[in-house]
């Protein structure tokens, strides 16, 4: 069966369920999407000394970030190009002065360049030569940092990294310019949640405002009551109680919250939490930042109206607190969330505590939020295997967003506009490639079958 | 090919024996130290030198009464086992020191136990609607050092967990410290260092472990 057209998959208030499910839609992504595009690897704090490397997947490619000693950062294929045995067993670790097989000892230099093969008289009179770059470990075709966060592409071709990352570069100047010397540095742990669901939710459901004070009115509430009981016997509560009483607030308290959606699928979710308490450590906190930047600079920097900042389509980044989210997928119905903490250097101890809170709470392995959230997703995911409808409604406000620069703004905060404008940087990406893949060439086509089949057939005549 | 010739193709082995100085990796990189940094973890209990049986005996029907009050799903009378200040605590390293200054899997006091037992008890925590249960058990218990007042224990435990049609197994160790409450013995802190901190999360932990 021939791959569906664009239209029968992205119309402007709908997509069609295979978006989620179809394995052959899935490769055209890793194709198309996030094997071309910029992908967040880490942050350069993450390697501080020659030789520290962190394992990263960017689209199906197992890729090493690594150290070199003249401080340079390599991202490279994490393959020995003798028999593709991974050089790096570990997720992080430092791996000396270069990289050595644990199969045959082939050697290379941290840059990945080949340093040394065994016997190597034993390749003389064949085609193989160490001269060759198939000798060598295979570097990404970019790599490029931005504030200290390290990206790779894998295709020469494409944007620069600014350019990709537009306005969204925000979420990057929002984390370091709240430290009094503009650096953030990664905090070592980093836990791992396999969601069971399609990368597109995680995406879709950070900035829907919908959702919270239906799926964590379990949490929400609870934290209310608590909140309010501890404001009523001692005036105030600590500030992380309200992370989770937030989430019991009306819809009509979420429409107050609005969206900015970007090109490239980027958006921000407006602040809503009121992180600017007056106690004596964020007063004392924010005197440093007025000293470093002056006051009006500082200013700027803490009233940015931020909640999260997603980077399309992998990045889920919580700026005023120092969190980070990123997505590995790995199929159509798992995807690797990866949770990061960062330190404002510079900062007291107490703000990076602060925001500790909301790891803990929030983000951790135990949180009491994505316990639902992941409840949900896994649902979607079963419920959109259903051929008991064919379509996903992105209707809520449709036709009421605000289009400038071609950046749409939310008429309302539960605007479905954060997913129409994801889809349409979607669509841009996959759009060519399901007209330009003849199904007869295309490595996806022997998953195309049996999964695009209810595209066509069940398109109705009239849409 | 005849006997004869697959007999003399083979002709008669050679004897290698680890003799030489270095190793074939070797000789192509001496230098390399490949393994990362991976330093000595974990903590091994020292037992108190002598501790009273009855002492013994009260502080593992603590541990036991507590991780079946789990399984039970009597979160009330679990929380209630802490003492007022009481902290349960599983640190995601287990080289952590203070549980305010790095990232923790559970970092909870009354109050934070308090909404998470709110939760887990609200009828609309979508994620508790599918079939969920625990079974712990809990052994190795030594009584680290005991006071009149204050006693530090180490146990281990292992835990299964059965959510949908899903079995997922976890393991590690306790450190409880527990403090005279009158009749009662209270756990101050509860230390969880579990084995599968690091590691891959298929769906999150709802309740304490």
């Amino acid at each position: 069966m021939p791959l569906p057209t664009l239209d029968q998959l992205v119309q402007p208030d709908r997509v069609h369920r295979s978006v989620y499910t179809d394995p052959a839609l899935f490769d055209l992504e890793m194709t198309h999407i996030f094997e071309k595009i910029w992908v967040y690897c880490g942050h350069e704090s993450q390697v501080p000394e020659a030789g520290d490397y962190h394992t990263v997947q960017i689209g199906r490619q197992p890729m090493v970030m690594v150290r070199a000693k003249d401080r340079a950062i390599h991202v490279l294929y994490n393959r020995c190009p003798h028999r593709g045995v991974q050089l790096c067993g570990n997720q992080s670790g430092n791996t000396g002065n270069g990289f050595v097989c644990s199969y045959h000892a082939w050697s290379f230099h941290l840059d990945g360049r080949v340093r040394a093969i065994p016997l190597k008289q034993a390749y003389d009179g064949t085609r193989l030569h160490m001269d060759d770059p198939d000798c060598s470990m295979k570097p990404a075709a970019r790599v490029a940092s931005y504030r200290g966060f390290v990206f790779a592409s894998l295709s020469a071709e494409g944007p620069s990294l600014e350019d990709f990352l537009g306005e969204a570069k925000v979420a990057f100047d929002d984390m370091c310019d709240r430290s009094p010397v503009g650096e953030v540095e990664a905090v070592r742990v980093c836990h791992r949640v396999m969601q069971h669901s399609n990368w597109k939710f995680f995406m879709e459901n950070q900035l829907d405002a919908l959702h919270p004070s239906v799926t964590h009115q379990s949490t929400g509430v609870p934290a209310r009551r608590v909140e309010q009981r501890i404001k009523a016997e001692q005036g105030k509560a600590p500030l992380f109680f309200h992370y989770l009483s937030t989430f019991a607030s009306s819809f009509d308290q979420w429409d107050q919250v609005q969206t900015v959606n970007f090109p490239h699928g980027h958006g921000i979710l407006k602040a809503y939490m009121g992180l600017r308490p007056t106690d004596p450590d964020t007063v004392e906190y924010e005197n440093l930042l007025k000293q470093a930047y002056g006051e009006a600079k500082a200013e700027e920097y803490l009233s940015r109206s931020i909640h999260h900042v997603l980077v399309y389509p992998y990045l889920s980044v919580q700026s005023p607190l120092q969190q980070l989210r990123c997505l590995r997928p790995v199929a159509p119905d798992k995807t690797i969330s990866e949770i990061w903490h960062f330190r404002l250097k510079g900062a007291p101890e107490a703000i990076y505590r602060r925001s500790l809170w909301y790891y803990n709470l929030v983000n951790s392995p135990a949180t009491m939020i994505n316990a639902d959230d992941l409840e949900n997703w896994t649902k979607a995911q079963r419920g959109l295997e259903s051929t008991g409808g064919e379509w996903v409604s992105l209707h809520r406000h449709h036709g009421t967003d605000t289009e400038r620069d071609g950046v749409l703004y939310s008429s309302k905060g539960t605007s479905e506009v954060v997913m129409r404008n994801q889809f349409r940087a979607w669509s841009q990406y996959i759009g060519q490639a399901l007209t330009a893949d003849a199904p007869a060439d295309t490595p996806a086509e022997a998953g195309a079958d049996a999964a695009c089949t209810p595209a066509p057939a069940t398109t109705p005549a009239g849409a | 090919m005849s006997q004869q010739e697959v007999s003399q193709a083979l002709g008669t082995g050679v004897v290698i024996e680890a003799i030489h100085s270095m190793t074939g990796a070797e000789s192509i990189a001496p230098d390399h130290m490949g393994r990362g940094r991976m330093p000595a973890r974990g903590y091994v209990p020292q037992p108190a030198a002598a501790v009273d049986t009855a002492l013994q005996r009260e502080v593992e029907t603590l541990l036991h009464r507590q991780a079946a009050m789990l399984d039970a799903k009597a979160w009330a009378d679990w929380t209630a086992l802490f003492d007022d200040e009481g902290v349960y605590w599983m640190p995601s390293t287990p080289d952590q020191t203070d549980w305010m200054a790095e990232p923790s899997i559970f970092a909870e006091d009354r109050l934070l136990m308090e909404v998470r037992m709110g939760r887990l008890n609200h009828p609309n925590a979508w994620s508790q609607a599918a079939a969920w249960g625990t079974n712990h058990m809990v052994g190795g218990i030594l009584i680290e050092s005991a006071t009149a007042e204050r006693v530090e224990v180490y146990a281990r435990f292992q835990m299964m967990e059965l959510r949908r049609d899903v079995v997922r197994h976890f393991g590690g160790s306790y450190r409880h410290t527990l403090v005279r409450r009158g009749e009662a013995w209270k756990i101050a802190l509860q230390r969880v260092d579990m084995t599968n901190a690091q590691a891959l999360y298929d769906y999150v932990i709802q309740a304490w472990v």
